[in-house]
Formats: C-alpha cells, structure tokens, sequence
C-alpha cells in the first residue's frame, strides 16, 4: 500500500536511535539525512522535502528532543506532527452551491483516472449525500471517452449528457447545466479531457468552460504513481483554473505516492479524495492524519475501527465473543464472522491498516484472494447442519460429498478442517491469557484460509 | 568527451525531422535538466558536500531512478577526490562522462521490433491504467500500414468501459480490423480468437491490447500471464514482442512497473508515452541501467505519427544537447 516503503525506512531510521537515552546533533543530523532519502525516494518533491526536513531537524535540535528522555519517541511525534502538517491540516468536503445545480469540473492530465472517478464521485454524492447528479461528457478528444461515461453512467444508473464529439466543450457543458436546471439535478459532474499543463490551446479551453460553467468545485485528478512532476502538472493547473481540491488516483498500487504530500504543500490545495480501485465505490475521503501515521508505520487503525462500526453487527460480534471464550465456536460462526469480515472491504486492504502489519515477515506481500475465500465459503456451505456443529463426524463419505458439493478437491475440505481446528485451539489459549504485546517473530496469525 | 564528439556527427549528418521532434520533445527536459546543473555549477566556488547534495536533487528531479542517483554521486565523489578536483567547471565534464556511462551499462541493445518475415508477427501490449496502451497501438497500427503491412488488433481490454470502443475508433481510423468480444468476456479467448482470425486472413502483424492493471494485483497479473500462455499456445516463438506502455510522468514506481512486469510476461521492450508534455525523461537511464529492457519507442504527441522509435543517441542528444554543442568550443 501507499506508503508502506517510507513507513519501513523511517522506523529503521528510528529503531537506531530508540536504544539510546540520549540524542546527540550529531545523531539528528544522520536521522534527517535518512528521512530525507526516505522521502525522495518515495517521490516526494525535492523542495518540500527540503522544507520539511529544515522544520523536523529545527525542533529536534532545539530543546524539545535533546531534553527528552524518550528522544526516539519525540522524533516520531515530530514527524509525525509535521507530515500532518504538511499535508493539510482537516477532512474536506464536497461543495453545495445555494443556487443548485452545484458544478463540479473534473481536469488533470491523459490517463489520470478523470473519468472513473467522476463515475466513482457521482455514486458517492448519491449513496451518501442523497443527491442526484448528471454527468456531463466533456472529453470531445480521445476516442470512446464518450462511451466511457456512458457506459459508467448505465452501469451506475446515472444519466449522462452528452452531444457526441462534433460540439465544443464550451456548449456541451452549456446545455447540460440548463438541462440540469430543467430536471432539477443538484449537481453537475463536468468531465473534461485529460490535456497537458503546457498545452495553451487546451488549458484555454478549460478556462472557457469555467468562465462559463462557473464551478464551485475544480477537481484536479491525479495520478499516485506521477514522480517530481506532480508538482508542476499542480501549480499550473492550479495557476490557470483555480483549484479547489484533488483527487488522488490508484493509490491501491504499491507506489510510495509522495506527489500526495507535494501537491497540497506546493500548491495549498487540499486532497479531498483518494481513489482506490477500478471498482466504483472505491473512492475514499482523504484523511491527512491517518496517511500520515500509515506513513510512519503506525496502522491506519482508525479507518480500520470506522470500517468496522459501519460494517459488523454488534450483537453478533458480542455473541461471537461468548463463544469465542467457551470455545463453542463453529463452522457456521465462522462462516458468519468471515461474511462479516468481507463487508469490511478486501482484506488485503484491511491488512495494511493494521499497526504493525508490515512488520510482520511474509504480510508485506501476502494476497489475498477473494475466490479462494469463496471457495471457503462453498465448502462450509455444502455441509449439513449437523457436520458445521460437529465437524468431528466428518469421515471420508461426507467429505467427499461436500467436495463434490462444493466443486472443491477433498484435499480442500481437509485443509479447511484442519486450520478450523487450529484456530479453535488458538481461541482456547487466548481466552486462557491477555493476548499480550506480540513478542519478537512470536506473533503467527491465526488462520489462513488460503 | 569523444563520445559527445561521435555522437554530433552521427546527428549532424542525419539531419532529419525526427531529431527535430526528439529535440522539441525533450526541450523542457533540457532546460531543466542540464540548465539546473549549469547554474549550480556557476553558483558553487568549491566542490563541497552541499555541492553534491544540490546535484543529487537535480537528478531526483529529472526521475532518475532514486537508486541510480545514489550510485551515480557515489562514483562522482570518488572520481572527484581521484583527480583531486576542487573547481565546481572541472565536474561538469565528469557528470557527462558518468551519464554516459550509466546510460551505456544497458549493452548495446536494439530497439528494433523483432519482426517476422513472411509470417504473423505477434506484438503483446502490457502496463499499468492510463499510461497509454490503447493509443500507442493506434499509432503502431498505423505505420505498419504504411509500411505495406496488414494489420489487425485485438480488443483485449474487455474491462474498462468503452475500451473495446477506443480501440477500435483507431482501428477505423487508420483503416484496420479489429479482433473483438462482448465487454466482460475473457481476454484469452479474445487472443484465441484474433489469432485464428489473423491466421485465416493471412496477417503480418496482430497487435494485442490488454486491460490496465496496476502490477500489485496478483491476480490480475497472472490473468496477464494466461493471455500470454494463450498466445505461445497457438504460435510457437510467439509473442514476438511484449511491450510495456510506460508513463513518462511516472516516477520511482515505474521501475517496479518494469521489474514485475517483465517477471511476468517477459517483457522484451518499453514504449514511454507522453513524453511530450513532461519535464523528465530521467526514468529511461534508470530503466536500462537497472533492468537491462531496451525502451524501443517514445510517444511524443497525440497524432497518429507522434509515435517514435527510440533512438538512444538521439535521446541523449536531446537530453544532454547544451554539453554536446558546448564539446564544440
């Protein structure tokens, strides 16, 4: 995930200091340097990191860290503090305009995901604002952009305006927001055609749309993976149009996504939301705080923690828990608890959130397949009530009928069973004790279902 | 600097549009690139560690791979102490030499297509969403066109809406069939299909498109790979060529863009796309001098013939031009 290398680099960084009561300049001095490496390494833009590292270096030095008798700590919580900082202080927010229709441009660079997540945006606004937009076909250029939207809006049950590619943008974007006026949709998604930051015909065309369109939102789209010219595709769009915010795309790869911290300390503008996934509800407001604490290493534990308040059912989480400690936990429990788990989202994504997660050896690169989960829950399905009550009666018989069943090898079932029964014990030793702080490489998960 | 030398003449004398393009292209590139290093080296009376660290950033920020940078100040530090040289002038000529150098380590590699004759070539496009896969096969299909060739795409994206329909706008437009499915459907047996077809048609080239997928996906990935067993399947030695579409904004990832993607299909060559509108082209020394995959074309603008083919000298010229015509003094 995002920034998984920066994370693990800080904390060598960090783990050298932590045995020591006491912190030299000297000892800063070398810290700082691997920040800094860390952060350019990660694609952070040389300038900001060059101002952080002055700022990081400036408080450590100063009394707050040398004073300290936990120095290590201090350090972090500096960074911490800074990295936050740096990329912008709160939560944003989508705009209302009080003349409705609220106008929302869409523009970045080819390629940077403008039209996905304006697919992905308008079903945010429906699902959890309650609003009905109409996505506007903008992109007169690259060729099927058009059907792109399309295609998105029927998938999405959306309407899309549209006047095929022989009209300017100008009047595209004209007509769709008196049509939005006419049947009353409250916002207007513009998706523009990607076009380069150097490129003045284009740029001018854009700035024709929002003399025009008067937007109350200008989305700049962003690619993650974009290196040190991140800020300089931002600062120039942001200088032409105005930006309000900035959506950052395909951070579900591995990349380190430093333009993320850059963008918004070079060109004061805020992230709003984070695209992670092809699917369409994998977009994500930007939370400034956790990024910076994934970045630190320390688990993006409340992501994690509102994921699951929105997702697991408390009561049977509390009725999990009982039989969890009378260890009358069975297959059908754990079909149960593995259905919840999947509301949570993919959990390779859930993984990464969790604090610590990297650390342990072999999670960094796990993946998680979602069929072979599926193929879990066939095989759990295909037996009788009786069997998930009593997995002790299954002899070679059933077990090749609830292969069959399940369109599974027997060798499946059997692996299924075995780290069912490994996972009962783990609950029995857990119940028995406080789980304590892992211990060094003592810490085994507890199943894999894979 | 007798490399510069050899190279000045090599371009002088092949004076055509396409340096021109090169040149335009990379103009940015140059500007920043070796204008940034001129001026630091104008700013510095002593070769100093800040001295260094100023050049590493410069680096940095052409998207040289973070790695190479680090190794590239390293011999220069140790060059420098060598010839015990003090004047920030006596660098310049050894950061060119070590470009070169680093640029060199790549082996002399070809960056011609490994093209069938008298037989169905078959050329494997793979990378990341949005570097510019769909287009780069527009502008591929169309100068095989020219070149008398006949050519037939295969719609592989069958995820992304509207892809299908992107490919095949360029299709039209330049006048070429495309191998297609229902949105959805298996990209492999889209391969299976376009195969046979471009089999019965008697084609020479089929150009396979496939869906953007980030290289952490493994599952994704390995979707990549049976497209590919697919393909050897049916015609041995084939593809003939896999070509990875790599963004030219990208920045350190595109290195593990490379890395995984040639673990998994073997990649035998890189395009860099929009390379017109950035400011960097560093990434291409880091590539080759990493990982060893000669890049073999360069998008250098939206036309259908804004497609070139790498030309590394070239590239270097464009890239280092003011030290080239400075060698002439």
């Amino acid at each position: 995930m995002a920034f998984e290398g920066l994370a693990d680099r800080l904390q060598n960084t960090i783990q050298k200091i932590r045995g020591k009561g006491k912190v030299s300049e000297a000892d800063v001095k070398e810290m700082m340097r691997e920040v800094r490496l860390a952060l350019l390494e990660a694609d952070v833009n040389f300038k900001v990191v060059k101002d952080f590292v002055r700022k990081v270096s400036e408080r450590a030095v100063g009394q707050e860290v040398l004073k300290s008798l936990t120095p290590g700590q201090q350090i972090i919580k500096i960074v911490n503090e800074e990295l936050t900082a740096l990329m912008g202080g709160e939560q944003s927010k989508i705009a209302v305009s009080n003349r409705p229709p609220t106008v929302i441009m869409m523009v970045g660079l080819q390629g940077a995901g403008k039209t996905t997540t304006t697919g992905k945006l308008s079903l945010l606004l429906r699902k959890k604002y309650n609003r009905k937009p109409l996505l506007v076909a903008a992109d007169i250029y690259r060729p099927a952009a058009i059907k792109q939207l399309e295609t998105l809006g029927k998938q999405l049950d959306m309407p899309v305006f549209s006047l095929g590619d022989q009209v300017s943008p100008v009047e595209i974007a004209r007509q769709a927001i008196e049509k939005a006026k006419e049947e009353h949709h409250d916002y207007v998604l513009i998706d523009t055609a990607g076009r380069l930051h150097v490129d003045e015909a284009l740029m001018g065309e854009l700035k024709d749309i929002k003399e025009l369109a008067k937007p109350d939102e200008i989305f700049l789209v962003v690619d993650a993976m974009t290196g040190q010219d991140a800020v300089n595709v931002a600062q120039s769009f942001n200088e032409q149009l105005g930006l309000t915010g900035v959506v950052l795309t395909k951070l579900d790869g591995d990349t380190r996504g430093g333009a993320a911290l850059s963008i918004r300390a070079v060109t004061q503008t805020p992230i709003k939301f984070i695209g992670l996934g092809e699917k369409m509800d994998a977009l994500e407001p930007f939370h400034p705080e956790r990024m910076a604490s994934r970045i630190l290493g320390m688990g993006d534990v409340l992501t994690l923690i509102e994921k699951a308040q929105a997702s697991v059912d408390e009561q049977k989480a509390k009725e999990l828990e009982q039989k969890m400690r009378t260890a009358t936990f069975t297959l059908d429990d754990f079909l149960d608890q593995l259905g919840q788990v999947r509301k949570l989202g993919p959990l390779d994504e859930l993984l990464k959130m969790m604090p610590g997660a990297n650390k342990i050896k072999g999670l960094n690169n796990l993946q998680i397949d979602e069929k072979q989960i599926a193929h879990v829950e066939a095989i759990i399905k295909s037996m009788t009530k009786a069997e998930k009550t009593h997995p002790e009666i299954l002899n070679s018989n059933r077990k090749r009928r609830i292969a069959k069943g399940s369109g599974r090898p027997v060798a499946e079932v059997n692996r299924l069973l075995k780290q069912f029964e490994d996972m009962k014990k783990m609950m029995k030793q857990m119940s028995g004790m406080q789980m304590k702080a892992k211990k060094k490489g003592g810490f085994k998960f507890p199943f894999k279902p894979f | 600097m007798s490399f510069f030398k050899k190279l000045k003449e090599k371009i002088t004398k092949s004076t055509d549009n396409v340096t021109e393009k090169f040149k335009d292209g990379l103009a940015k590139t140059r500007d920043s690139f070796s204008g940034k290093v001129n001026d630091l080296i104008a700013r510095y009376r002593k070769v100093d560690e800040e001295f260094f660290e100023e050049l590493e950033e410069i680096l940095i920020q052409a998207d040289v791979g973070f790695d190479t940078v680090m190794k590239l100040i390293d011999e220069l530090k140790f060059e420098v102490k060598r010839r015990n040289i003090q004047d920030p002038a006596d660098v310049q000529s050894v950061i060119s030499e070590k470009l070169v150098d680093i640029y060199n380590a790549g082996e002399e590699q070809s960056s011609d297509l490994n093209i069938q004759q008298g037989s169905l070539t078959v050329i494997l496009f793979v990378g990341v969403n949005g570097v510019g896969k769909t287009t780069t096969i527009g502008k591929l299909a169309y100068k095989f066109k020219s070149e008398g060739k006949k050519v037939l795409l295969a719609a592989g994206d069958t995820f992304r809406a509207g892809a299908i329909d992107q490919l095949e706008v360029w299709g039209n437009r330049v006048g070429v069939e495309t191998i297609k499915q229902a949105e959805g459907s298996d990209p492999a047996a889209v391969m299976f299909d376009a195969i046979q077809a471009a089999k019965s048609r008697n084609a020479d080239i089929l150009l396979c498109d496939t869906a953007g997928r980030l290289q952490n996906k493994v599952n994704l990935m390995k979707e990549l790979e049976k497209v590919k067993r697919v393909i050897e399947r049916e015609i041995p030695g084939a593809p003939h060529e896999v070509l990875l579409v790599l963004d030219a904004t990208t920045g350190q990832n595109a290195l593990v863009q490379a890395k995984t993607f040639k673990e998994a299909t073997n990649v035998t060559g890189i395009v860099l796309s929009k390379l017109d509108g950035t400011a960097k082209g560093g990434i291409v020394l880091a590539i080759r001098n990493e990982l060893k995959i000669p890049v073999k074309f360069v998008g250098l603008g939206e036309k259908m013939d804004d497609l070139q083919k790498f030309d590394p000298e070239k590239y270097v010229y464009g890239l280092f031009a003011e030290q080239i015509e400075q060698t002439d003094e």
